[in-house]
Parts: structure tokens; C-alpha cells; sequence
């Protein structure tokens, strides 16, 4: 009763105190999500503090760390501009085919970015470098922010432009006070994605022959066999991974108080395009046309040139299809689990100890995957080595990598439901565990469908941690892909690249809101 | 949310079904005998290794369970799992490998008539490990801009500023770093870090694989790339002989052309397992021998198997003032290529 009225009475303020059990599912969340940090400090443990030194003072850490945050920075503000103005494109302008439009934008979510190098190679030996690495990872980035910036708009309102246009601002202005602190969050959510993705890239840099930490890691591990220094360079991964993180919840946490005045029920006025209707057609048809159509095109037309056309093996090709998609469910279905107490607690409740836990529940998304894989190698190894190589550590495995994404979706969602809701739920006689999974997790269901689609998509992707952790004989259409572009075989890697996008489009095409956005066209 | 989570139980039960691997190989504490399966970790392309497998569970009845992924991959793997490994034998495409493991007592020693089937020279000393194939260094030129008789007959040459930026090559490849221990061997170390400090001054191209850096050559972005000889070859098998823009200048009696083997170990669990001894003796049979001459391109190293044609013999490459135990000085090179800043 005590504790009941203690809620009430905190109604709001955001100082209440998370309920033990919650605060105890997040921190084992946590703790799961802290295992490749942990392996790391006890790789780096072993190394005499002369050896760190060493290491660091290497001629070549400083250009490796000024190229990749040059990289980081730019593909983020180029996927938040080309991001946000698509899905204002999609949401708010009139287009033709709408639908299609919808499904093209969310459509790069299926290219893995090694095999989107791949087809650019293909096409312009020539690319490389920092504009290679830039380009391909903008075109396989930006649906990271179209996406949830689109669903933040249909979510809200024009009514603010509106105002702002009576009190004589330009549409410009207009858009900036009334619908970006709308988008903001959704905005800044997607380039922390963006940023950490790009900071764990290893295939496609690679392939650009652009020098970066990620790819550094790899070189260690392949030419040295000195784990110690592959732990270094890793720690300073992560190390820039939280700056990216603190920088993306100070940003954040301004735009909560800004937008704390947008209420009422999502209304939204389309505009013709007029003039810019060229323009804006064009660049909703760029993304998806660089991103999916040219890689797949090369690689097709490697397959008819190849001399060497081996057999195609129908039935390893459906056997690699269905453990992908098997695969990826189960990892999805694990990210979701290990997401959902710290999305809640982090919608819900403030304070260092939330803060910590977020911050640690993102980690992963900064390291490739190959610390992620190794560090879970150790851990199977010594907590439960009956389970080691089996698909349990595999999926495992996807659930550590993926589950920042699952966080994001379903901690936006979280936070849209009013506790109001929650807390009448509970003056009616309701536990509070039944008014959170008959109110909350109920209206917040597209937030947590979008997260497993999100993890799913990924780990159909994944190939590091993938070649590590599988079971001895298992493949994915991620590892034959990659055991046939490893000889420059690409024709034969053609159909395993195309039946790989095929099927993860279909959660990207899940995610790209289509159906939700034929509904809101209905009116009801 | 009920219906999603019974389909992704349901899901989970199925995919155990259908993998079939959910039991771990726990044969790594037999010592000796045979189970009749062998756990294989191949640091090797699937579409050349498997048809080999077939070949020899037909002909033993003994069951591979083969793991693929990259030489250097699996050996983070290997030096991970530690003694725990389920793996018995380790194909490697590199030597280098194979010396880090047994520096780490992860290897276990050959029966000394299997490891005398290679001659010296061609494997581990201390029979740690068994020699499989050959590959020499060779330099790959775009024979669109460049005539045969302007390619450099010493690798030394490419230091020289009228090389700058033409000279492409992979630093963090092992084959490379052997030839930089070569280098630093034949050569003395004063000579060999004046031409990495030269080679790294020079504007060179950097790729991360062999493969890669031929595709430069051959494209016609890159005048010159450091590679090992079958590179070529497996691209011409892809695209075609007359596809092929680059082609191989070998170096006889230079630290650039030195040859370096590819290797197979058991590991330390497995040791004397019968199963493991049989996989090892087949793959330097005539059979395996000639398929990897044949398939790869590779030199055999049984002795009495030809070469593939069109290769120089491989007693010509063969430097007599190097030994290959001459290169397992890896980390120093390691050190020098960092020094300048290429690794």
C-alpha cells in the first residue's frame, strides 16, 4: 500500500525508484551484454603496462584513429541528412506509389555491406579509400535513421508547423520548431546506430583498403597472432564507442524537455511536391538503386561470365536458407529477451545506475564481431562447454551482438505509452506486473516487433562471429557466401548473395512500415 | 505476444533438430584409436577441400567433420579453445600458424617416419607439423603497360622512387611477412629495413589479401603486386587465361621469390589418434598431392609428383642459403613492418 502510494505520489517527476525486479533483470541483461568487455579487460589484463605502451605509441595508432572517426562522423551526418529527408519525402510529400517508395527506402536493411563492396568492386575495380568506405556505407546505413524518423512522423503532427507558419516563419523554419523535436529522438537514435555500426565495419572498409581500428583488430589476429595487441586496439573501440554513447544521451536528453509539449492524436498534412518533386524522387530512388540494385546486377553479371560455372547445389542452398533464418529467429527471440528489461528501465526511470546500464547494454554494437565472437568462445568454454559449437552459443551469440538495436526500438516505444495507463491499470486491482504486460507491452508490441526485426535482419547478415560459433558442418548464406567470394569466385557466390538479400528483405520490408502506413490511408 | 514466443520455442526445437550438431565433439580425450570421425578445422577454401574429404571417407570410411574459415581465424580459435579444442587435425595456409600453435604446446608430435615423407626444408623441424604444398612469392605486372623484360628481377628494385606508388602487396598477409624474414636473413637486417623504410616512403598500395592484390594488377589500377604464384591461376580458372591483364614474373635466388609451405598439424588432444595419422598420411598421398597440383596450382612436395605446368621447377626456386626454419623469426619482421608504419 505503502509502495503504491509512494508511486503515485512520485507520478511524473522521473525520480521514482525502479521496482527491484526490473532493476535485477537489467543488470543480468547487463552483465550478459558486459561479457566481451570482460574477456577483453582480461586479454589486455595479461599484457605488462610496457607492452600497452608500446603498442599505443605505435606510428600507425594515430592515423588509424583519425581515420576512423573521420569515418564515423561523416557517414553519420550524411545518413542523417539523407535519412531524415527521405522519410520526410515518404511521410509528409505526396508521392505517387507510396507504398513502393516505403519498401525501397527500408530495402538496403538486406545488403550486407562486404557484399555491397563486393558489386561496387565489381563494377569500379578503382574505389577505395575513404570516399569508397564513406559511400558504401552511407547507401547501407540510412535506413537506420529513415526508418524510425518516418515512424516518429507519422506518430506526429503538422499542428506545430502550423502555428509556427501563423506566427510567419517559413516553411523551413516552420518544419525546424514544430516537427524536429518531434523526429529528434528517432533522429538521434538512428545515427548512435549509424555511428557504432561504422565503428565495428570491418568487410566493407576492408574491401576499400581504407586502414581503420576494425580492421587493424582482423590484421592482428591474422598476422600476429597477438591477441594481447588485437585486446588493445579493441578497448580503444570501446572506449570510443562511450563517447559516441554519452554524446547521443546529452543530445537526447535535451530533446525529452523539448518535445514534452507535443500531445494530441497524430494528424498530418501531405504536400504536393511541385519543383522539387525531380529532386525528391531522385533521392528516394538513389539509396535503394546504389545500395541493392548495382551489387546485385554485378554479381549477376559475374554469374554469366564465369568460365568455371560450378553446379548450383539447390539443396545446400535451401539447407544454408533455413538454418539463416532459424538461426536468426532464435537470436532475435534472445535479443528481445535481454533488451526488453533495460528498454523498460531506461524508458522509464532515470538515475547513474540506469545511465550504466544502457550504456553497457549498447557496448557490443561498437566491436566487431570477431572480439564478439572470441570473447564468447572464452566465455562458452568456461561457463557451459557442453553448449560450446552448438547453434545455443551461435544464437547466444546474436542476441550479445544485436541487442542494442532491440534496445532503441522498444525503449522508444516504452516511452510513448503514458504511465498514466499503466498506473489506472493498477488502481483497478491489477499487479503491477499484469497492468505492464496488458497495458505497456501491448501498445508497445510494433516498438518490440521492430526490435526482433531489426536483430533478426542483422543476424542473418553476421559472418565474423558466425564462422567462430557455428556448429562444426553448419552453414549459413553468410559463411558460403563468404567461402566463395574468398576466391574471387564471385559468379558462383551470386546466387547465395541474392537468396541472402531475398530473405532478409523480408523483415525489412516488415520494418519499412508499409503496412502501417496503408492503415493510416484507411480512414476509420 | 503469446503466439510469437511459442512460434520461437517451436523454431528452436526445430533448428536443433535439423542441425544436428547440438552434441559437441568430445573425441579430443581418446588417445589413441579410432572412432571412425575426425574433427578437421580447414584454414582453407570449402570448394577445394571438400571434394578431397569425399575422396578420403571413401576410401577410410572415416567421417570428417570439417570447420571452415580463415587460416588466421582459426587459429585465434584454436589459441582460444586452448586444450579444450574439439578440433584433431589443423590445415593451415600458412606455416606461420602452425608455429604460433606449437610454440603454444597446442601441436603434438608426428610419428617420425609420417614427418620424414616431406623432405627437410619443407616441413617443421621438430615434426610439429607436416608440410602439404608450395607456393613461390612472385611479382604480378600489368602486361598492358609494363614489357616482360622492364619487370624487376630483384625484389630490392621496387624500392626505387621510380616505383613510387606502383607497387601494391599485402602486410599483414603471413606469405608476405615470410618474405620479409627472408629478406632480413639473405639480405642482412640493415638491407631489409632500408627497403621496408624505402618500400613504406614510397606511396605503396596496401591491400589486405593476395587476392586482392592482384585483382589491382590485373585491373590496371596498380602497375605491380607482391603475391603468391597460384593466385593467378585461380583467376584464370574464373575469368578465363586471355581475361588475364596481369601476369607472373618469378624470381629465382631473390628473397622475393622465395617459396613457403602450407601445413597440417594434429593437435596436442588427439595426439596418436588414428584417425587424425590416417588424414595426415592421405593428404601427402600421390592422390591428394596431384589433386592439390591439379585444383590449386600448388607445388607438391611428395617427391615424384610433377609440378603443374607452366611453373618454373621448384628445386630452381628453392634458395639453397635459406632453410624454412630460417623464418620463424616472424614476430622481428612483424616489428619492422610496424616500425614504418605498414602493419
Amino acid at each position: 500500500m505503502t509502495l503504491r502510494a509512494a508511486a503515485l505520489a512520485g507520478l511524473g517527476t522521473g525520480v521514482r525508484r525502479p521496482p527491484l525486479a526490473l532493476l535485477a533483470l537489467a543488470l543480468a541483461a547487463a552483465l550478459v551484454a558486459a561479457i566481451p568487455l570482460v574477456y577483453l579487460l582480461v586479454r589486455v589484463g595479461t599484457s605488462a603496462p610496457a607492452e600497452i605502451a608500446a603498442i599505443l605509441s605505435r606510428p600507425r595508432i594515430p592515423q588509424l584513429l583519425l581515420n576512423t572517426g573521420q569515418l564515423v562522423v561523416s557517414v553519420t551526418a550524411a545518413t542523417l541528412v539523407i535519412g531524415v529527408a527521405s522519410a520526410v519525402l515518404l511521410v509528409r510529400a505526396r508521392l505517387r506509389a507510396r507504398g513502393l517508395w516505403v519498401v525501397l527506402a527500408a530495402l538496403p536493411l538486406a545488403v550486407p555491406s562486404y557484399l555491397a563492396a563486393f558489386g561496387w568492386l565489381a563494377v569500379y575495380p578503382a574505389m577505395q579509400g575513404f570516399w569508397g568506405s564513406f559511400f558504401l556505407l552511407t547507401i547501407v546505413c540510412t535506413p537506420y535513421v529513415t526508418l524510425p524518423v518516418a515512424a516518429a512522423l507519422r506518430g506526429g503532427t503538422t499542428g506545430l508547423d502550423d502555428v509556427a507558419r501563423t506566427f510567419g516563419y517559413g516553411p523551413w523554419r516552420a518544419f525546424w520548431l514544430g516537427s524536429w523535436p518531434q523526429i529528434r529522438p528517432a533522429a538521434l537514435a538512428g545515427s548512435l546506430l549509424v555511428a557504432l555500426y561504422v565503428l565495428s565495419e570491418f568487410g566493407a572498409v576492408a574491401l576499400m583498403r581504407y586502414p581503420v581500428l576494425t580492421t587493424a583488430i582482423q590484421q592482428a589476429y591474422g598476422s600476429s597472432f597477438n591477441r594481447n595487441y588485437a585486446a588493445i586496439l579493441a578497448v580503444v573501440l570501446v572506449v570510443l564507442a562511450i563517447l559516441i554513447m554519452f554524446g547521443e544521451r546529452s543530445a537526447r536528453g535535451r530533446a525529452r524537455r523539448e518535445s514534452g509539449a507535443v500531445s494530441g492524436a497524430p494528424q498530418s498534412r501531405t504536400v504536393a511536391l511541385g519543383a522539387w518533386a525531380i529532386p525528391g524522387y531522385l533521392l528516394l530512388v538513389a539509396v535503394p538503386f546504389c545500395a541493392v540494385a548495382v551489387p546485385l546486377a554485378a554479381l549477376f553479371s559475374r554469374l554469366v561470365q564465369a568460365e568455371t560455372l560450378r553446379e548450383l547445389d539447390l539443396l545446400a542452398l535451401g539447407q544454408a536458407a533455413l538454418n539463416t533464418v532459424l538461426l536468426a529467429l532464435i537470436g532475435a527471440l534472445i535479443a528481445v529477451l535481454l533488451a526488453l528489461p533495460i528498454a523498460v528501465l531506461a524508458a522509464r526511470y532515470r538515475g547513474r545506475l540506469v545511465r550504466w546500464i544502457e550504456s553497457v547494454g549498447h557496448l557490443s554494437l561498437g566491436l566487431p564481431g570477431i572480439v564478439v565472437g572470441l570473447s564468447l568462445v572464452f566465455f562458452s568454454l568456461s561457463v557451459a562447454p557442453g553448449l560450446y559449437q552448438t547453434v545455443f552459443v551461435l544464437a547466444f551469440a546474436y542476441g550479445v551482438l544485436f541487442m542494442p538495436k532491440a534496445i532503441g526500438a522498444i525503449r522508444s516505444s516504452v516511452a510513448q505509452v503514458p504511465t498514466s495507463l499503466e498506473e489506472v491499470a493498477r488502481t483497478l486491482g491489477h499487479s503491477r506486473w499484469q497492468a505492464w504486460w496488458h497495458v505497456t507491452a501491448r501498445l508497445a508490441r510494433p516498438g518490440i516487433a521492430a526490435g526482433a526485426l531489426l536483430t533478426a535482419v542483422a543476424a542473418m547478415k553476421e559472418l565474423p562471429a558466425t564462422l567462430l560459433l557455428r556448429p562444426t558442418g553448419t552453414s549459413t548464406l553468410a559463411t558460403e557466401l563468404w567461402a566463395r567470394t574468398d576466391v574471387s569466385a564471385y559468379g558462383a557466390a551470386a546466387p547465395y548473395a541474392a537468396a541472402l538479400v531475398l530473405l532478409a528483405a523480408v523483415p525489412a520490408f516488415l520494418l519499412s512500415g508499409v503496412r502501417r502506413a496503408r492503415l493510416d490511408e484507411v480512414p476509420s | 505476444m503469446r503466439v510469437p514466443l511459442v512460434i520461437a520455442t517451436g523454431t528452436a526445437v526445430l533448428a536443433l533438430a535439423l542441425s544436428g550438431c547440438a552434441t559437441p565433439a568430445t573425441s579430443t580425450d581418446q588417445t589413441a584409436g579410432s572412432d571412425g570421425e575426425l574433427t578437421f578445422y580447414a584454414g582453407r577454401d570449402e570448394a577445394l577441400i571438400a571434394p578431397l574429404l569425399e575422396q578420403f571417407t571413401e576410401a577410410t570410411g572415416i567421417e570428417v567433420n570439417a570447420r571452415y574459415a580463415s587460416s588466421s581465424e582459426l587459429n585465434a580459435l584454436l589459441l582460444e579453445e586452448g586444450e579444450n579444442t574439439p578440433a584433431e587435425v589443423f590445415l593451415s595456409q600458412d606455416a606461420g600458424a602452425l608455429g604460433s600453435l606449437s610454440n603454444a604446446g597446442l601441436l603434438s608430435t608426428l610419428p617420425s617416419d609420417l614427418a620424414a615423407v616431406i623432405p627437410a626444408g619443407f616441413t617443421s623441424e621438430d615434426g610439429s607439423w607436416l608440410g602439404v604444398t608450395g607456393r613461390a612469392r612472385v611479382i604480378a605486372y600489368d602486361s598492358q603497360t609494363v614489357a616482360k623484360a622492364d619487370v624487376p628481377t630483384a625484389i630490392a628494385e621496387l624500392a626505387k622512387p621510380e616505383y613510387s606508388g606502383k607497387v601494391a602487396f599485402a602486410p599483414s598477409n603471413a606469405s608476405m611477412q615470410a618474405f620479409v624474414t627472408a629478406m632480413r636473413v639473405l639480405d642482412g637486417e640493415q638491407a631489409a629495413e632500408a627497403w621496408v623504410k624505402a618500400v613504406s616512403e614510397n606511396d605503396p598500395v596496401l591491400t589486405q589479401k593476395n587476392g586482392e592484390t592482384l585483382d589491382l594488377v590485373n585491373s590496371g589500377t596498380v602497375p605491380f603486386g607482391l603475391i603468391n604464384h597460384y593466385y593467378w591461376f585461380e583467376d584464370a580458372a574464373e575469368l578465363g587465361q586471355e581475361a588475364m591483364r596481369a601476369q607472373l614474373a618469378f624470381l629465382p635466388g631473390d628473397a622475393g621469390g622465395i617459396v613457403n609451405v602450407t601445413g597440417a598439424g594434429i593437435l596436442a588432444g588427439a595426439e596418436g589418434d588414428a584417425d587424425a595419422l590416417a588424414f595426415l598420411e592421405y593428404l601427402v598421398s600421390e592422390d591428394a598431392q596431384r589433386y592439390f597440383a591439379e585444383q590449386t596450382f600448388e607445388y607438391p612436395l611428395l617427391p615424384g609428383i610433377d609440378a603443374p605446368e607452366g611453373l618454373p621447377a621448384l628445386h630452381d626456386l628453392v634458395n639453397p642459403r635459406l632453410d624454412l626454419s630460417d623464418l620463424d623469426s616472424l614476430a622481428e619482421s612483424q616489428e619492422l613492418l610496424a616500425k614504418y608504419g605498414l602493419l
